[in-house]
């Protein structure tokens, strides 16, 4: 019997050596940019097999106004602090202007108005947050593609990068989506949501909607759309905020 | 070994060939991938410790499970009945010894400190592994007879008498010897068939169903599964189905004979047990 106690309490030991070995293991390697190198290669290979099966115009599920969710709960920033923004919804943004400028042949300073007056497209459908929660809301807006029509994009232009007005501890909110979901039918400019202006908690006076990809996508207080070429050269260099300050992925359709 | 004629059949003491390499390799590989995705999964769970059924869910709907530090207590609440569980749960001690508030404690966690990021990360890799590597594997069994030789319930193993039987067995902790112990028997069969064509396929298509992109893509996922928050809770209990699998898998090696089992699923060599006398 004193061979099987041996036995187990030798397997016992290695199991728990094992078990911190993994442990401390996991958590350096977490930290080494080579291995964190490699295991960012599965974003392209998940944006790229996705790509293939969505395909361009595949829309994001829609729901009913049965399914919406009752409360639909604010998240990241909900009240910018710059002073141009605050100023401008002292007066409910009868003067802001939305600028669209970069990589185009006329830029633009478009008021709310004029985003009102092009053709509105709304849909209901599921926020996926990436700390896991979902709700669902209606939106309502012009598509983002109108209005890069009305500036018309430059053949080099590739991505579109939305600059907003809220900050975390200084560094301003930004994000950027490429070309294939810019011009999404579903992809539009929202400046209304569940029937009623959008508040400021969610993003007044309009925030992006990018129905495939996760919320962080979705950039709230859009003050800028601009055209480029690439994303390299501007703030952390990788396409927005949290892709900068935490390492989300860039492509957040998982 | 395949020309030995039926009488000549190996008896308990003698080595044999028990797993093809396809099979050894898989299961290593599988094991380690299932690890880190449970791992860093629940570091993921600790971003939104909250789980719940529908299309919909955050933190002003009502989640059927939760996870949850109150007063320096941890708690774990299913429904209405809320489960002491300080020490493990929701708060609990880290590396360096002291109390945390985190819903999984950190040595269950990849990493073991609160990042989203860095958990999606190794998440969204090894599913890359844990879905061709189980694809992989499962043409290979079919095409090689694995699945029809091994893991195939026969007609008379679905009789209850013979399921009865074996529980019996098992419950003796008298497990097959000699001849017997080549073939799996019914309640292993059970077991890994649940593995490979229940919870991994279930854990993979409702993470599949959670991304944003494949519900365009195939938005019949969100029919199966009833929601994506629906989906999210199967994927957490089939993870802990996978768990539960685990613990009892590695009691059953233990029991029938750590050294020889673990050989046998490296090497491929397997001392078959001595017949009861």
């Amino acid at each position: 019997m004193s061979g099987v106690f041996t036995r187990r309490s030798l397997l016992s030991a290695g199991a728990a050596g094992a078990g911190g070995l993994l442990l401390g293991g996991c958590d350096r390697l977490d930290g080494d940019p080579a291995w964190r190198h490699l295991l960012g290669l599965a974003e392209p290979l998940h944006m790229g097999a996705q790509r293939l099966l969505i395909g361009r115009g595949a829309l994001a599920p829609e729901f009913t106004a049965a399914q919406l969710s009752p409360v639909f709960r604010t998240n990241g920033n909900t009240q910018p602090d710059t002073g141009e923004w605050q100023a401008q919804a002292a007066s409910g943004f009868a003067q802001w202007r939305l600028l669209i400028d970069g990589l185009v042949r006329r830029p633009l300073a478009l008021p709310l108005a004029a985003l009102q007056a092009l053709p509105q497209r709304s849909q209901i459908t599921r926020h996926d947050c990436v700390e896991g929660w979902s709700a669902i809301g209606q939106w309502q807006g012009p598509r983002l593609a109108a209005v890069l029509d009305m500036a018309g994009l430059q053949p080099a232009a590739r991505y579109l990068v939305f600059h907003c007005a809220d900050r975390f501890g200084g560094s301003p909110y930004y994000e950027s989506i490429d070309l294939i979901d810019a011009y999404h039918p579903q992809t539009i400019l929202a400046w209304r949501m569940n029937g009623a202006p959008l508040a400021i908690g969610h993003g007044a006076p309009v925030r992006l909607r990018v129905e495939r990809q996760l919320g962080y996508k979705h950039a709230k207080y859009v003050m800028r759309i601009e055209a480029r070429d690439s994303l390299s050269g501007l703030y952390g260099g990788k396409g927005g905020y949290w892709e900068d300050a935490a390492g989300y992925q860039w492509y957040a359709g998982i | 070994m395949a020309d030995a004629p039926q009488s000549e059949l190996p008896t308990g003491g003698t080595l044999v060939r028990r797993h093809r390499f396809a099979t050894r390799l898989w299961h290593w590989v599988n094991a380690l991938t299932v690890l880190v995705m449970l791992m860093s999964g629940l570091m993921i769970f600790n971003a939104h410790p909250r789980l719940y059924w529908g299309r919909y869910g955050a933190n002003f709907d009502r989640p059927w499970l939760q996870i949850e530090a109150r007063g320096g207590k941890g708690e774990l609440v299913i429904g209405r009945h809320a489960l002491n569980a300080t020490g493990v749960l929701g708060v609990s001690r880290g590396p360096d010894g002291a109390w945390h508030e985190a819903p999984f404690p950190s040595w269950a966690t990849i990493p073991s400190h609160y990042s989203l990021a860095d958990a999606r990360l190794w998440h969204f890799a090894f599913a890359w592994v844990l879905v061709l590597g189980l694809l992989a594997y499962l043409v290979v069994s079919l095409v090689n007879g694995h699945i029809r030789r091994d893991l195939h319930i026969t007609r008379g193993e679905w009789s209850p008498r013979h399921i009865w039987h074996d529980i019996g067995e098992h419950a003796r902790l008298r497990f097959p010897t000699g001849a017997a112990a080549l073939k799996y028997n019914v309640l292993q069969k059970f077991a890994y068939g649940a593995v490979l064509f229940l919870l991994l396929p279930l854990v993979i298509l409702t993470g599949m169903t959670m991304s944003p992109g494949l519900d365009a893509a195939f938005p019949g996922l969100l029919t199966i599964f009833g929601g994506r928050q629906s989906a999210r809770s199967l994927h957490f209990l089939a993870a802990f189905g996978l768990v539960a699998f685990f613990v009892v898998h590695i009691v059953m090696v233990v029991l029938a004979g750590p050294l020889n089992e673990v050989r046998a699923m490296v090497t491929g060599w397997y001392r078959l047990p001595k017949e009861r006398t």
